[in-house]
């Protein structure tokens, strides 16, 4: 063992462990995986696969170019607010107030911008610095007081749902002029044909190229190459397909919002920050054990404060989205079951409510089943009541999903 | 005491500390060296004052009174921190290890290279020469280390506290919960951890396991030094030296024992 071996490399020498090679291996790597308990994605795409084929059976119009259009329009607002609640659920904690946050960002927007005649920016920037301070004051009160954050939380639900309605006063609405840019932009915008075409072989490019540069970096320091070249050109082949199938889909109708874009390229810069930055690499180590955490040196208290603040921010920004996406700000943003479809698209996506496990794409995934069960339920007529009912089952059997993954991961020691 | 026969100069030295909790007496008039190169074993009986003088050499406790004196020069230790930087590493009883991580993850972290834009390549490869240099058997460092045996996580949990390039590793009841041979697998480790020619400080309750490794094995009764042993000393000296009696629990059932095997 002591002298190395130039011809073995370097994470190659144990015989007990089965290195999978080429796409055979890759997959059943991954079948491997999946007994075990390590799920990802999978379910989250066949639930997707389920509820697409069941819409579409009892209504056609489910899958036309133009209802997926409106259906990425109004994921963008849910999305936004669900990437925040990953970074709070990454740490094992919660915020249970992103909905009454997203009312009152868009009470600030409607009340300096349409009431005082402020500049539109100006109000945006108040409303995420309202939102950026209360990710403050939950840190807070979890760092100097030990209050757990379901009950701060709790009561910042209830104060910033009051702040909202004393905002709005007794007209109870205000309506955003349909001119102007942020309601468009919410409402009617979409990419021009052939940049959403660019953005779909994007992802596979970029995929190859830094594959290619991973694997060429690896090999000079003697080190496998799991899967190898093969892998790497069927993973991106498989992607660019799908993407430029889904794109050249949704051209056929209204095309792709620049609003879905948005929330799009946040989640790409946050699954950015968890997965290649030191910070990123805190968060799951304080989500997975904080003691462990704190002795290796890193700041708890910052990184709480970091995942607080960027959550509520978040919520911030959607509830502005979900604003101009109505085009008013009124009492009703922001209640009823934003907060729960927002939590329950990050559950949904992947991430576990226990911490240390998560995607910023379970945000993404997540937020479209629960837009598509929404959105086929209102094609079907169906009422509200039962959409509540169906959106809560859905819910309650992606936590049961996540408990039962997570004893299995106990069981075969993954974690 | 037999302190001061080896001819290097001690990385670690303390002199007459103690340690005081309100009307407690923790410590009393401690003295410790620690030379490079050598196993140095802490032991004594609950409540003499081991993991106090560990939190105090971890920087967790300030002593009362008394001096330490690192590599020759009088320092303080107000932090974990502050020892860390020093140069002595501390591996806990309780592993901290953060079971959803990777190995790679868990030995860099805190201390990642190029925090924005992690170099995962250079990480993997630093693991590997480092725990092929330790002789560790992980059999993949890409694996959550929830999926490793006690022996490889406390493997794991030693070359975390190497990577910082330490002067003294202080290893808090390393084989605790470990079997046979993963027992022998950490000895091991802790005998390669020394021929790097750092100093290290083992605590344990396991006389067998601290006759195997330790140089030198250092005494403490109800918070005082109670006198320094080598593993060839005999085993009814160190038990006296620990329970400050040569009549005592473990001397009255090996006569027991005796008289039996005579009958």
């Amino acid at each position: 063992m002591s002298d190395p071996n130039s011809q073995v490399a370097l994470d190659r020498s144990d015989s007990r462990v089965r290195h999978d090679e080429g796409i055979v291996g890759a997959i059943r790597g991954f079948f491997d995986r999946v007994r075990s308990g390590d799920l990802g994605m999978l379910p989250v795409i066949v639930g997707l696969v389920l509820i697409a084929a069941v819409f579409w059976s009892l209504n056609p119009v489910f899958l036309a170019p133009n209802n997926l259009a409106n259906l990425l329009f109004d994921a963008a607002a849910v999305g936004c607010i669900s990437l925040g609640i990953v970074c709070v659920l990454i740490l094992g904690e919660i915020d249970l107030s992103v909905g009454s946050m997203s009312g009152l960002a868009s009470a600030i927007l409607g009340v300096m911008w349409v009431q005082m005649g402020l500049p539109v920016p100006l109000a945006i920037l108040v409303a995420l610095g309202a939102g950026a301070f209360m990710g403050l004051v939950y840190a807070t009160l979890l760092n100097r007081f030990g209050m757990p954050s379901f009950v701060s939380t709790l009561a910042g639900l209830l104060a910033m749902l009051g702040l909202q309605l004393y905002l709005l006063g007794s007209t109870g609405s205000i309506n955003l002029p349909y001119a102007s840019f942020l309601v468009r932009f919410g409402q009617i915008h979409v990419m021009p044909a052939w940049f959403s075409y660019l953005l779909a072989v994007l992802p596979g490019g970029l995929m190859l190229w830094l594959g290619l540069d991973r694997m060429r970096r690896r090999a000079a320091v003697n080190l496998s190459n799991p899967g190898g070249l093969s892998v790497l050109l069927a993973k991106a082949g498989i992607l660019t397909v799908l993407l430029l199938v889904a794109v050249h889909y949704l051209n056929g109708g209204r095309g792709i919002p620049w609003m879905f874009g948005l929330f799009v390229a946040l989640v790409v810069a946050m699954n950015y920050a968890l997965t290649r930055t030191q910070w990123g690499r805190a968060m799951f180590a304080v989500g997975g054990n904080r003691e462990a955490a704190r002795r290796s040196g890193i700041n708890v208290h910052r990184i709480r404060m970091s995942a607080f603040m960027l959550c509520s921010t978040l919520a911030a920004l959607g509830g502005m989205l979900a604003a101009s996406r109505l085009a008013s700000s009124s009492q009703q943003a922001g209640t009823g079951d934003v907060n729960l479809n927002a939590i329950a698209a990050a559950v949904i996506g992947g991430t576990s409510l226990f911490g240390g496990r998560g995607s910023a794409w379970s945000a993404l995934l997540g937020v479209i089943v629960i837009q598509a069960i929404s959105n086929g339920l209102t094609l079907l007529n169906l009422s509200s009541s039962l959409r509540y009912m169906i959106t809560g089952a859905v819910l309650a059997i992606a936590v049961i999903v996540d408990s039962l993954a997570r004893q299995s991961r106990a069981s075969h020691g993954r974690g | 005491m037999t302190q001061n026969q080896s001819p290097s100069q001690p990385i670690l030295s303390l002199r007459g500390i103690s340690k005081q909790f309100g009307a407690v007496q923790a410590l009393k008039d401690i003295q410790l060296d620690i030379h490079p190169g050598e196993v140095v074993a802490l032991v004594g009986d609950n409540g003499a004052g081991k993991s106090t003088l560990v939190k105090v050499l971890a920087g967790v406790h300030q002593p009362t009174e008394g001096t330490i004196q690192f590599m020759g020069r009088p320092v303080t230790m107000d932090s974990p921190g502050a020892a860390l930087e020093l140069g002595i590493a501390t591996v806990f009883q309780d592993l901290a290890l953060c079971e959803n991580l990777d190995v790679v993850a868990n030995l860099f972290l805190g201390h990642e290279l190029s925090p924005w834009n992690l170099d995962e390549v250079q990480m993997e490869v630093q693991a590997w020469t480092l725990l092929r240099e330790l002789s560790a058997r992980i059999p993949s460092v890409r694996e959550p280390v929830a999926s490793l045996s006690g022996g490889q996580r406390q493997t794991v949990a030693i070359a975390r506290s190497l990577l910082l390039d330490p002067r003294i590793v202080m290893l808090d009841e390393p084989t605790a919960a470990l079997g046979v041979a993963q027992t022998a697998e950490v000895l091991n480790l802790i005998e390669r951890v020394r021929d790097r020619g750092l100093g290290v400080i083992l605590i344990s309750h396991n006389m067998e396991d601290v006759r195997a490794v330790a140089d030198r094995i250092v005494v403490l009764r109800l918070g005082r030094n109670n006198g320094v042993f080598t593993p060839e000393d005999s085993n009814a000296d160190l038990i006296a030296a620990i329970t400050g009696a040569t009549e005592n629990a473990v001397s009255r059932r090996q006569a027991r024992k005796l008289e039996d095997v005579e009958r």
